[in-house]
Protein backbone atom coordinates (compact mmCIF):
# COMPACT_ATOMS: atom_id res chain seq x y z
CA UNK A 1 0.00 0.00 0.00
CA UNK A 2 1.56 3.31 -1.05
CA UNK A 3 1.52 6.48 1.03
CA UNK A 4 -1.34 8.14 -0.88
CA UNK A 5 -3.63 5.14 -0.42
CA UNK A 6 -2.74 4.96 3.26
CA UNK A 7 -3.66 8.64 3.77
CA UNK A 8 -6.96 8.19 1.93
CA UNK A 9 -7.67 5.05 3.92
CA UNK A 10 -7.11 6.90 7.20
CA UNK A 11 -9.35 9.77 6.04
CA UNK A 12 -12.15 7.36 5.11
CA UNK A 13 -11.88 5.56 8.46
CA UNK A 14 -11.98 8.89 10.33
CA UNK A 15 -15.02 10.00 8.31
CA UNK A 16 -16.73 6.67 9.02
CA UNK A 17 -16.00 7.02 12.75
CA UNK A 18 -17.44 10.54 12.71
CA UNK A 19 -20.61 9.31 10.98
CA UNK A 20 -20.98 6.47 13.47
CA UNK A 21 -20.46 8.89 16.35
CA UNK A 22 -23.05 11.34 14.96
CA UNK A 23 -25.56 8.61 14.19
CA UNK A 24 -25.21 6.45 17.30
CA UNK A 25 -23.70 8.36 20.18
CA UNK A 26 -25.24 11.84 20.01
CA UNK A 27 -28.67 12.48 21.51
CA UNK A 28 -30.55 13.11 18.27
CA UNK A 29 -28.32 11.49 15.67
CA UNK A 30 -28.43 12.69 12.08
CA UNK A 31 -30.02 12.10 8.69
CA UNK A 32 -33.47 11.29 10.01
CA UNK A 33 -36.81 12.50 8.66
CA UNK A 34 -39.77 12.94 10.98
CA UNK A 35 -43.37 13.28 9.82
CA UNK A 36 -46.65 14.15 11.46
CA UNK A 37 -50.23 13.89 10.18
CA UNK A 38 -51.33 16.96 8.20
CA UNK A 39 -54.65 18.62 8.83
CA UNK A 40 -57.07 17.27 6.21
CA UNK A 41 -58.30 20.00 3.83
CA UNK A 42 -61.33 17.93 2.78
CA UNK A 43 -63.35 15.47 4.84
CA UNK A 44 -62.74 11.78 3.91
CA UNK A 45 -59.44 12.76 2.27
CA UNK A 46 -56.70 10.09 2.49
CA UNK A 47 -54.22 10.69 5.34
CA UNK A 48 -51.29 12.90 4.40
CA UNK A 49 -48.14 13.81 6.30
CA UNK A 50 -45.87 16.83 6.60
CA UNK A 51 -42.27 17.25 7.80
CA UNK A 52 -42.06 17.66 11.56
CA UNK A 53 -39.39 18.78 14.00
CA UNK A 54 -37.83 15.85 15.86
CA UNK A 55 -39.03 17.22 19.22
CA UNK A 56 -42.67 17.52 18.04
CA UNK A 57 -44.82 15.19 20.23
CA UNK A 58 -46.75 14.07 17.12
CA UNK A 59 -43.60 13.37 15.10
CA UNK A 60 -42.80 9.82 14.01
CA UNK A 61 -39.66 8.62 12.26
CA UNK A 62 -40.22 8.01 8.53
CA UNK A 63 -38.06 5.06 7.58
CA UNK A 64 -38.46 5.39 3.76
CA UNK A 65 -37.54 9.08 3.79
CA UNK A 66 -34.68 8.53 6.24
CA UNK A 67 -33.29 5.82 3.97
CA UNK A 68 -33.83 8.23 1.07
CA UNK A 69 -31.67 10.91 2.75
CA UNK A 70 -28.86 8.39 3.29
CA UNK A 71 -29.16 7.04 -0.26
CA UNK A 72 -29.12 10.59 -1.70
CA UNK A 73 -26.08 11.46 0.45
CA UNK A 74 -24.30 8.32 -0.79
CA UNK A 75 -25.07 9.19 -4.43
CA UNK A 76 -24.00 12.83 -3.93
CA UNK A 77 -20.66 11.82 -2.39
CA UNK A 78 -20.19 9.16 -5.09
CA UNK A 79 -20.54 11.78 -7.83
CA UNK A 80 -18.24 14.21 -6.02
CA UNK A 81 -15.64 11.45 -5.68
CA UNK A 82 -14.96 11.93 -9.41
CA UNK A 83 -13.10 15.12 -8.46
CA UNK A 84 -10.38 12.85 -7.09
CA UNK A 85 -10.42 10.42 -10.00
CA UNK A 86 -12.65 7.95 -11.84
CA UNK A 87 -13.66 5.23 -9.38
CA UNK A 88 -16.26 2.45 -8.90
CA UNK A 89 -18.51 4.64 -6.69
CA UNK A 90 -18.78 7.28 -9.40
CA UNK A 91 -19.38 4.65 -12.09
CA UNK A 92 -22.11 3.10 -9.92
CA UNK A 93 -23.85 6.47 -9.40
CA UNK A 94 -23.55 7.22 -13.11
CA UNK A 95 -25.15 3.87 -14.00
CA UNK A 96 -28.01 4.52 -11.54
CA UNK A 97 -28.54 7.96 -13.08
CA UNK A 98 -28.81 6.59 -16.63
CA UNK A 99 -31.26 3.87 -15.61
CA UNK A 100 -33.45 6.03 -13.38
CA UNK A 101 -33.65 9.00 -15.77
CA UNK A 102 -34.47 6.86 -18.82
CA UNK A 103 -37.19 4.97 -16.95
CA UNK A 104 -38.58 8.15 -15.36
CA UNK A 105 -38.99 9.79 -18.78
CA UNK A 106 -40.64 6.61 -20.06
CA UNK A 107 -43.08 6.54 -17.14
CA UNK A 108 -43.88 10.24 -17.67
CA UNK A 109 -44.38 9.61 -21.40
CA UNK A 110 -46.74 6.72 -20.65
CA UNK A 111 -48.95 8.37 -17.99
CA UNK A 112 -48.88 11.93 -19.40
CA UNK A 113 -48.79 11.14 -23.12
CA UNK A 114 -49.87 7.67 -24.19
CA UNK A 115 -52.70 7.15 -21.68
CA UNK A 116 -54.59 10.47 -22.04
CA UNK A 117 -53.68 11.39 -25.63
CA UNK A 118 -53.74 8.00 -27.36
CA UNK A 119 -55.55 5.30 -25.38
CA UNK A 120 -57.90 7.81 -23.74
CA UNK A 121 -58.98 9.18 -27.13
CA UNK A 122 -59.52 5.78 -28.72
CA UNK A 123 -61.25 4.06 -25.81
CA UNK A 124 -62.24 6.68 -23.22
CA UNK A 125 -64.75 4.48 -21.37
CA UNK A 126 -62.24 1.66 -21.04
CA UNK A 127 -59.49 4.02 -19.86
CA UNK A 128 -61.56 5.83 -17.22
CA UNK A 129 -59.90 3.67 -14.54
CA UNK A 130 -56.77 5.77 -15.07
CA UNK A 131 -58.45 9.12 -15.71
CA UNK A 132 -62.04 9.60 -14.42
CA UNK A 133 -62.51 12.68 -16.65
CA UNK A 134 -62.61 10.35 -19.70
CA UNK A 135 -65.75 8.56 -18.46
CA UNK A 136 -68.35 10.48 -20.48
CA UNK A 137 -66.32 11.11 -23.61
CA UNK A 138 -66.87 9.43 -26.96
CA UNK A 139 -64.06 7.82 -28.97
CA UNK A 140 -62.07 10.01 -31.35
CA UNK A 141 -61.06 7.82 -34.29
CA UNK A 142 -58.42 10.29 -35.46
CA UNK A 143 -56.45 8.76 -32.61
CA UNK A 144 -55.84 5.80 -34.94
CA UNK A 145 -53.32 7.91 -36.88
CA UNK A 146 -50.82 8.28 -34.00
CA UNK A 147 -51.51 4.63 -33.04
CA UNK A 148 -50.46 3.41 -36.49
CA UNK A 149 -47.48 5.78 -36.55
CA UNK A 150 -46.44 4.60 -33.07
CA UNK A 151 -46.50 0.97 -34.25
CA UNK A 152 -44.44 1.97 -37.29
CA UNK A 153 -41.95 3.79 -35.07
CA UNK A 154 -41.51 0.69 -32.90
CA UNK A 155 -40.71 -1.27 -36.08
CA UNK A 156 -37.23 0.21 -35.70
CA UNK A 157 -36.62 -2.50 -33.10
CA UNK A 158 -37.23 -5.24 -35.69
CA UNK A 159 -34.20 -6.85 -37.32
CA UNK A 160 -35.67 -6.18 -40.80
CA UNK A 161 -38.09 -3.56 -42.06
CA UNK A 162 -36.68 -0.80 -39.89
CA UNK A 163 -37.26 1.58 -42.81
CA UNK A 164 -40.96 1.61 -41.86
CA UNK A 165 -39.98 3.79 -38.90
CA UNK A 166 -38.90 6.50 -41.36
CA UNK A 167 -42.50 7.62 -41.90
CA UNK A 168 -43.29 8.55 -38.29
CA UNK A 169 -39.74 9.85 -37.93
CA UNK A 170 -40.35 12.13 -40.92
CA UNK A 171 -43.59 13.28 -39.28
CA UNK A 172 -41.71 14.14 -36.06
CA UNK A 173 -38.94 15.98 -37.94
CA UNK A 174 -41.39 17.85 -40.22
CA UNK A 175 -43.66 18.93 -37.36
CA UNK A 176 -40.70 20.01 -35.25
CA UNK A 177 -39.21 21.94 -38.19
CA UNK A 178 -42.54 23.76 -38.70
CA UNK A 179 -42.92 24.61 -35.01
CA UNK A 180 -39.33 25.83 -34.74
CA UNK A 181 -39.46 27.84 -37.96
CA UNK A 182 -42.43 29.86 -36.77
CA UNK A 183 -41.42 30.20 -33.13
CA UNK A 184 -37.84 31.30 -33.87
CA UNK A 185 -38.87 33.76 -36.57
CA UNK A 186 -41.58 35.21 -34.37
CA UNK A 187 -39.91 35.28 -30.95
CA UNK A 188 -36.23 35.62 -31.81
CA UNK A 189 -36.00 37.22 -35.24
CA UNK A 190 -38.89 39.68 -35.58
CA UNK A 191 -39.21 40.64 -31.91
CA UNK A 192 -35.46 41.16 -31.46
CA UNK A 193 -35.33 43.43 -34.52
CA UNK A 194 -38.44 45.24 -33.32
CA UNK A 195 -36.83 45.83 -29.90
CA UNK A 196 -33.69 47.17 -31.55
CA UNK A 197 -35.54 49.84 -33.54
CA UNK A 198 -35.35 52.59 -30.91
CA UNK A 199 -34.74 56.36 -31.15
CA UNK A 200 -31.09 57.39 -31.24
CA UNK A 201 -31.87 60.70 -29.54
CA UNK A 202 -34.00 60.20 -26.45
CA UNK A 203 -35.94 63.11 -24.95
CA UNK A 204 -37.31 63.01 -21.41
CA UNK A 205 -40.82 64.03 -20.35
CA UNK A 206 -39.73 67.66 -19.88
CA UNK A 207 -38.61 67.76 -23.53
CA UNK A 208 -34.90 67.82 -22.65
CA UNK A 209 -32.21 65.55 -24.00
CA UNK A 210 -31.82 62.32 -22.02
CA UNK A 211 -28.09 61.87 -22.54
CA UNK A 212 -27.68 58.46 -20.89
CA UNK A 213 -30.80 57.11 -22.63
CA UNK A 214 -29.44 58.30 -26.00
CA UNK A 215 -25.95 56.87 -25.39
CA UNK A 216 -27.49 53.60 -24.26
CA UNK A 217 -29.62 53.27 -27.41
CA UNK A 218 -26.72 54.22 -29.70
CA UNK A 219 -24.44 51.66 -28.01
CA UNK A 220 -27.19 49.05 -28.31
CA UNK A 221 -27.80 49.59 -32.04
CA UNK A 222 -24.08 49.79 -32.80
CA UNK A 223 -23.59 46.55 -30.86
CA UNK A 224 -26.35 44.62 -32.64
CA UNK A 225 -25.31 45.82 -36.13
CA UNK A 226 -21.58 45.30 -35.61
CA UNK A 227 -22.11 41.83 -34.08
CA UNK A 228 -24.31 40.88 -37.04
CA UNK A 229 -21.61 42.24 -39.35
CA UNK A 230 -19.13 39.84 -37.73
CA UNK A 231 -21.48 36.90 -38.45
CA UNK A 232 -21.72 37.85 -42.15
CA UNK A 233 -18.93 35.96 -43.85
CA UNK A 234 -19.81 36.66 -47.49
CA UNK A 235 -17.76 39.87 -47.27
CA UNK A 236 -14.07 39.89 -46.36
CA UNK A 237 -13.53 41.38 -42.92
CA UNK A 238 -11.17 44.04 -44.30
CA UNK A 239 -11.06 47.85 -44.37
CA UNK A 240 -13.98 49.75 -42.87
CA UNK A 241 -16.12 46.60 -42.77
CA UNK A 242 -13.32 44.82 -40.89
CA UNK A 243 -13.31 47.61 -38.28
CA UNK A 244 -17.08 47.24 -37.81
CA UNK A 245 -16.73 43.45 -37.50
CA UNK A 246 -13.94 43.95 -34.95
CA UNK A 247 -16.22 46.14 -32.83
CA UNK A 248 -18.76 43.30 -33.11
CA UNK A 249 -16.15 40.86 -31.77
CA UNK A 250 -15.65 43.07 -28.71
CA UNK A 251 -19.37 43.12 -28.05
CA UNK A 252 -19.52 39.35 -28.44
CA UNK A 253 -16.56 38.89 -26.07
CA UNK A 254 -18.38 40.96 -23.42
CA UNK A 255 -21.50 38.83 -24.02
CA UNK A 256 -19.54 35.59 -23.65
CA UNK A 257 -17.87 36.92 -20.50
CA UNK A 258 -21.25 37.73 -18.95
CA UNK A 259 -22.66 34.32 -20.01
CA UNK A 260 -19.60 32.61 -18.56
CA UNK A 261 -20.04 34.46 -15.27
CA UNK A 262 -23.70 33.44 -15.09
CA UNK A 263 -22.86 29.81 -15.88
CA UNK A 264 -20.22 29.72 -13.15
CA UNK A 265 -22.62 31.35 -10.66
CA UNK A 266 -25.36 28.85 -11.54
CA UNK A 267 -23.03 25.89 -11.05
CA UNK A 268 -21.64 27.29 -7.79
CA UNK A 269 -25.22 27.79 -6.55
CA UNK A 270 -25.96 24.13 -7.37
CA UNK A 271 -22.77 23.07 -5.61
CA UNK A 272 -23.74 25.13 -2.56
CA UNK A 273 -27.21 23.53 -2.54
CA UNK A 274 -25.62 20.06 -2.56
CA UNK A 275 -23.33 21.03 0.34
CA UNK A 276 -26.36 22.42 2.17
CA UNK A 277 -28.12 19.09 1.67
CA UNK A 278 -25.13 17.19 3.04
CA UNK A 279 -24.53 19.45 6.05
CA UNK A 280 -28.17 20.26 6.83
CA UNK A 281 -30.43 17.35 5.83
CA UNK A 282 -27.90 14.57 6.27
CA UNK A 283 -25.27 15.49 8.87
CA UNK A 284 -27.42 17.95 10.85
CA UNK A 285 -24.37 20.17 11.33
CA UNK A 286 -26.09 23.35 10.16
CA UNK A 287 -29.70 24.48 10.30
CA UNK A 288 -30.22 27.58 8.12
CA UNK A 289 -34.02 27.17 8.04
CA UNK A 290 -34.42 26.47 11.77
CA UNK A 291 -35.77 22.96 11.24
CA UNK A 292 -34.27 21.71 14.52
CA UNK A 293 -32.23 24.67 15.84
CA UNK A 294 -32.63 23.78 19.52
CA UNK A 295 -31.16 20.33 18.90
CA UNK A 296 -27.83 21.56 17.54
CA UNK B 1 -39.79 5.92 -52.91
CA UNK B 2 -38.30 5.18 -49.48
CA UNK B 3 -37.23 8.79 -49.14
CA UNK B 4 -39.94 10.54 -51.21
CA UNK B 5 -42.93 9.47 -49.07
CA UNK B 6 -41.19 10.38 -45.76
CA UNK B 7 -40.24 13.76 -47.25
CA UNK B 8 -43.87 14.34 -48.31
CA UNK B 9 -45.04 13.46 -44.79
CA UNK B 10 -42.51 15.87 -43.27
CA UNK B 11 -43.41 18.61 -45.75
CA UNK B 12 -47.18 18.29 -45.20
CA UNK B 13 -46.88 18.13 -41.39
CA UNK B 14 -44.53 21.12 -41.24
CA UNK B 15 -46.57 23.13 -43.77
CA UNK B 16 -49.80 22.60 -41.79
CA UNK B 17 -48.10 23.88 -38.63
CA UNK B 18 -46.80 26.93 -40.50
CA UNK B 19 -50.14 27.54 -42.27
CA UNK B 20 -52.01 27.43 -38.95
CA UNK B 21 -49.99 30.44 -37.83
CA UNK B 22 -51.36 32.52 -40.71
CA UNK B 23 -54.81 30.90 -41.21
CA UNK B 24 -56.92 30.71 -38.02
CA UNK B 25 -59.21 28.11 -39.66
CA UNK B 26 -56.28 25.68 -39.77
CA UNK B 27 -55.68 25.98 -36.03
CA UNK B 28 -57.58 22.74 -35.27
CA UNK B 29 -55.30 20.85 -37.68
CA UNK B 30 -52.28 22.21 -35.86
CA UNK B 31 -53.77 21.09 -32.53
CA UNK B 32 -54.36 17.58 -33.90
CA UNK B 33 -50.83 17.38 -35.32
CA UNK B 34 -49.47 18.69 -32.02
CA UNK B 35 -51.24 15.88 -30.13
CA UNK B 36 -49.97 13.23 -32.55
CA UNK B 37 -46.49 14.69 -32.13
CA UNK B 38 -46.73 14.40 -28.33
CA UNK B 39 -47.86 10.76 -28.59
CA UNK B 40 -44.99 9.93 -30.94
CA UNK B 41 -42.52 11.70 -28.65
CA UNK B 42 -43.78 9.50 -25.76
CA UNK B 43 -43.42 6.39 -27.94
CA UNK B 44 -39.90 7.53 -28.86
CA UNK B 45 -39.07 7.28 -25.13
CA UNK B 46 -40.25 3.65 -25.20
CA UNK B 47 -37.99 3.09 -28.20
CA UNK B 48 -35.11 4.70 -26.31
CA UNK B 49 -35.79 2.58 -23.22
CA UNK B 50 -35.92 -0.61 -25.29
CA UNK B 51 -32.63 0.32 -26.95
CA UNK B 52 -31.04 0.98 -23.57
CA UNK B 53 -32.16 -2.46 -22.34
CA UNK B 54 -30.88 -4.21 -25.48
CA UNK B 55 -27.49 -2.50 -25.34
CA UNK B 56 -27.01 -3.28 -21.66
CA UNK B 57 -28.23 -6.87 -22.00
CA UNK B 58 -25.75 -7.42 -24.83
CA UNK B 59 -22.98 -5.97 -22.68
CA UNK B 60 -23.89 -8.27 -19.78
CA UNK B 61 -24.24 -11.41 -21.90
CA UNK B 62 -20.90 -10.75 -23.61
CA UNK B 63 -19.27 -10.06 -20.21
CA UNK B 64 -17.75 -6.91 -21.67
CA UNK B 65 -15.63 -4.61 -19.51
CA UNK B 66 -17.89 -2.81 -17.03
CA UNK B 67 -20.77 -5.27 -17.43
CA UNK B 68 -21.51 -4.89 -13.72
CA UNK B 69 -22.38 -1.23 -14.25
CA UNK B 70 -24.61 -2.26 -17.17
CA UNK B 71 -26.43 -4.53 -14.71
CA UNK B 72 -26.82 -1.61 -12.27
CA UNK B 73 -28.27 0.52 -15.11
CA UNK B 74 -30.65 -2.26 -16.06
CA UNK B 75 -31.82 -2.88 -12.49
CA UNK B 76 -32.33 0.88 -11.87
CA UNK B 77 -34.24 1.11 -15.14
CA UNK B 78 -36.50 -1.87 -14.46
CA UNK B 79 -37.22 -0.86 -10.86
CA UNK B 80 -38.05 2.77 -11.76
CA UNK B 81 -40.16 1.68 -14.72
CA UNK B 82 -41.99 -0.98 -12.72
CA UNK B 83 -42.89 1.18 -9.74
CA UNK B 84 -43.87 4.06 -12.04
CA UNK B 85 -46.10 2.06 -14.36
CA UNK B 86 -47.74 0.16 -11.48
CA UNK B 87 -48.08 3.41 -9.46
CA UNK B 88 -46.73 1.68 -6.36
CA UNK B 89 -47.36 3.63 -3.17
CA UNK B 90 -49.59 6.25 -4.83
CA UNK B 91 -52.17 7.41 -2.25
CA UNK B 92 -55.71 6.42 -3.26
CA UNK B 93 -57.84 9.58 -3.22
CA UNK B 94 -60.91 8.13 -4.94
CA UNK B 95 -61.72 4.49 -3.99
CA UNK B 96 -63.83 4.20 -7.20
CA UNK B 97 -60.71 4.96 -9.27
CA UNK B 98 -57.70 3.61 -7.36
CA UNK B 99 -55.44 4.12 -10.39
CA UNK B 100 -56.35 7.76 -10.92
CA UNK B 101 -53.65 9.23 -8.62
CA UNK B 102 -50.54 10.81 -10.07
CA UNK B 103 -47.51 8.53 -10.48
CA UNK B 104 -45.39 11.29 -8.87
CA UNK B 105 -47.65 11.89 -5.86
CA UNK B 106 -45.70 12.58 -2.66
CA UNK B 107 -45.05 9.35 -0.80
CA UNK B 108 -45.19 7.11 -3.88
CA UNK B 109 -42.24 4.92 -4.87
CA UNK B 110 -41.68 6.89 -8.08
CA UNK B 111 -41.65 10.13 -6.05
CA UNK B 112 -39.07 8.57 -3.72
CA UNK B 113 -36.83 7.66 -6.66
CA UNK B 114 -37.21 11.14 -8.15
CA UNK B 115 -36.58 12.90 -4.84
CA UNK B 116 -33.75 10.77 -3.50
CA UNK B 117 -32.05 9.41 -6.63
CA UNK B 118 -32.82 11.40 -9.79
CA UNK B 119 -32.76 14.90 -8.25
CA UNK B 120 -29.53 14.52 -6.20
CA UNK B 121 -27.78 12.80 -9.10
CA UNK B 122 -28.67 15.43 -11.69
CA UNK B 123 -28.00 18.37 -9.34
CA UNK B 124 -24.64 16.96 -8.22
CA UNK B 125 -23.60 16.12 -11.78
CA UNK B 126 -24.23 19.73 -12.83
CA UNK B 127 -22.61 21.04 -9.64
CA UNK B 128 -19.52 19.04 -10.57
CA UNK B 129 -19.29 21.13 -13.73
CA UNK B 130 -18.47 24.19 -11.55
CA UNK B 131 -15.01 22.73 -11.00
CA UNK B 132 -14.46 21.80 -14.63
CA UNK B 133 -15.73 25.16 -15.92
CA UNK B 134 -13.34 26.94 -13.53
CA UNK B 135 -10.43 24.71 -14.50
CA UNK B 136 -11.14 25.06 -18.24
CA UNK B 137 -11.51 28.84 -17.84
CA UNK B 138 -8.16 29.04 -16.06
CA UNK B 139 -6.50 27.36 -19.03
CA UNK B 140 -8.47 29.06 -21.81
CA UNK B 141 -8.93 32.64 -20.63
CA UNK B 142 -5.36 33.71 -20.06
CA UNK B 143 -4.65 37.31 -21.01
CA UNK B 144 -3.45 36.28 -24.46
CA UNK B 145 -4.93 39.17 -26.45
CA UNK B 146 -7.34 42.11 -26.15
CA UNK B 147 -10.45 39.98 -26.80
CA UNK B 148 -9.55 37.36 -24.16
CA UNK B 149 -8.77 40.15 -21.69
CA UNK B 150 -12.15 41.76 -22.36
CA UNK B 151 -13.93 38.44 -21.81
CA UNK B 152 -12.05 37.77 -18.58
CA UNK B 153 -12.61 41.29 -17.20
CA UNK B 154 -16.34 41.15 -18.03
CA UNK B 155 -16.71 37.79 -16.32
CA UNK B 156 -14.82 39.10 -13.28
CA UNK B 157 -16.92 42.27 -13.01
CA UNK B 158 -20.24 40.40 -13.48
CA UNK B 159 -19.25 37.73 -10.95
CA UNK B 160 -18.36 40.41 -8.39
CA UNK B 161 -21.30 42.64 -9.28
CA UNK B 162 -23.87 39.93 -8.72
CA UNK B 163 -22.55 39.12 -5.25
CA UNK B 164 -22.31 41.02 -2.00
CA UNK B 165 -18.55 41.36 -2.47
CA UNK B 166 -19.05 43.79 -5.37
CA UNK B 167 -21.27 46.05 -3.28
CA UNK B 168 -18.82 46.05 -0.36
CA UNK B 169 -15.74 46.69 -2.52
CA UNK B 170 -17.18 49.84 -4.11
CA UNK B 171 -19.32 51.04 -1.20
CA UNK B 172 -17.27 54.26 -1.01
CA UNK B 173 -18.19 55.37 -4.55
CA UNK B 174 -20.46 58.48 -4.32
CA UNK B 175 -24.03 58.09 -5.54
CA UNK B 176 -23.56 60.42 -8.53
CA UNK B 177 -20.83 58.07 -9.81
CA UNK B 178 -22.69 54.87 -8.91
CA UNK B 179 -22.55 53.81 -12.58
CA UNK B 180 -18.82 53.24 -12.01
CA UNK B 181 -19.31 51.00 -8.98
CA UNK B 182 -19.08 47.26 -9.62
CA UNK B 183 -22.86 46.66 -9.37
CA UNK B 184 -23.40 49.74 -11.62
CA UNK B 185 -20.91 48.46 -14.20
CA UNK B 186 -22.61 45.06 -14.07
CA UNK B 187 -25.97 46.68 -14.79
CA UNK B 188 -24.52 48.54 -17.80
CA UNK B 189 -22.79 45.40 -19.10
CA UNK B 190 -25.95 43.34 -18.76
CA UNK B 191 -28.36 46.00 -20.00
CA UNK B 192 -26.42 47.33 -22.97
CA UNK B 193 -23.46 45.27 -24.17
CA UNK B 194 -24.75 41.82 -23.21
CA UNK B 195 -28.23 42.60 -24.58
CA UNK B 196 -26.78 43.80 -27.89
CA UNK B 197 -24.57 40.72 -28.25
CA UNK B 198 -27.37 38.33 -27.24
CA UNK B 199 -29.71 39.98 -29.74
CA UNK B 200 -27.25 39.50 -32.59
CA UNK B 201 -26.69 35.87 -31.57
CA UNK B 202 -30.45 35.23 -31.32
CA UNK B 203 -31.09 36.80 -34.73
CA UNK B 204 -28.32 34.64 -36.18
CA UNK B 205 -29.69 31.48 -34.55
CA UNK B 206 -33.22 32.26 -35.75
CA UNK B 207 -31.99 32.67 -39.33
CA UNK B 208 -30.06 29.41 -39.04
CA UNK B 209 -33.04 27.51 -37.64
CA UNK B 210 -35.34 28.96 -40.31
CA UNK B 211 -32.91 27.97 -43.08
CA UNK B 212 -32.46 24.44 -41.68
CA UNK B 213 -36.23 23.98 -41.23
CA UNK B 214 -36.89 25.13 -44.80
CA UNK B 215 -34.23 22.72 -46.10
CA UNK B 216 -36.01 19.87 -44.27
CA UNK B 217 -39.49 20.88 -45.46
CA UNK B 218 -38.36 21.40 -49.07
CA UNK B 219 -36.56 18.06 -49.11
CA UNK B 220 -33.09 19.55 -49.64
CA UNK B 221 -31.89 18.01 -46.38
CA UNK B 222 -33.00 14.38 -45.92
CA UNK B 223 -30.11 13.27 -43.72
CA UNK B 224 -32.53 12.46 -40.88
CA UNK B 225 -33.78 9.50 -42.96
CA UNK B 226 -30.39 7.81 -42.79
CA UNK B 227 -28.51 6.36 -45.72
CA UNK B 228 -29.09 2.61 -45.44
CA UNK B 229 -32.11 0.58 -46.51
CA UNK B 230 -32.96 -0.07 -42.84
Amino acid sequence: MNREKRIWGILFVLAGCFLLYRAMLTRDGMGKVYLKPAAAAVADAPPSYVRARPDDPQAALSLPRTLGIWFAAFLTLSIFSFLYKDNPFYRFAEAVMVGVSAAYLMVAGFWDGIVPKLLGRLAPAQMSWASPSLENQSPDWWGLVPLVMSAMLLARLLPRGGWIARWPLAFIVGTYAGIRLISFLDADFVSQIRNTIVPLVVMNQAGQLDLWGSVRNVLMIVGVLSSLAYFYFSLDHKGAYGVVARVGVWYLMITFGASFAFTVMGRIALFASRLEFLFDDWLWLIDPLGKRSDLL
Amino acid sequence: MKSTIPWLIAAVAGSVVIAAYFIPAAQSWQDAIGQWFEVLAAVAFILGGANLCLQNLQKISARQAGWGYAAVTLVSFVVTLGVGLLKIGVPVEDPQHPWAGSYQAEGSAEWWLFEYAYNPLVATMFALLAFYVASAAFRAFRLKNAEATLLLLTAFVVLLGRTYAGTVLTAQVPDEYSAFSIPGLTTIIMGVFNTAGQRAIMIGIALGVAATSLKVLLGINRSYLGSGDG
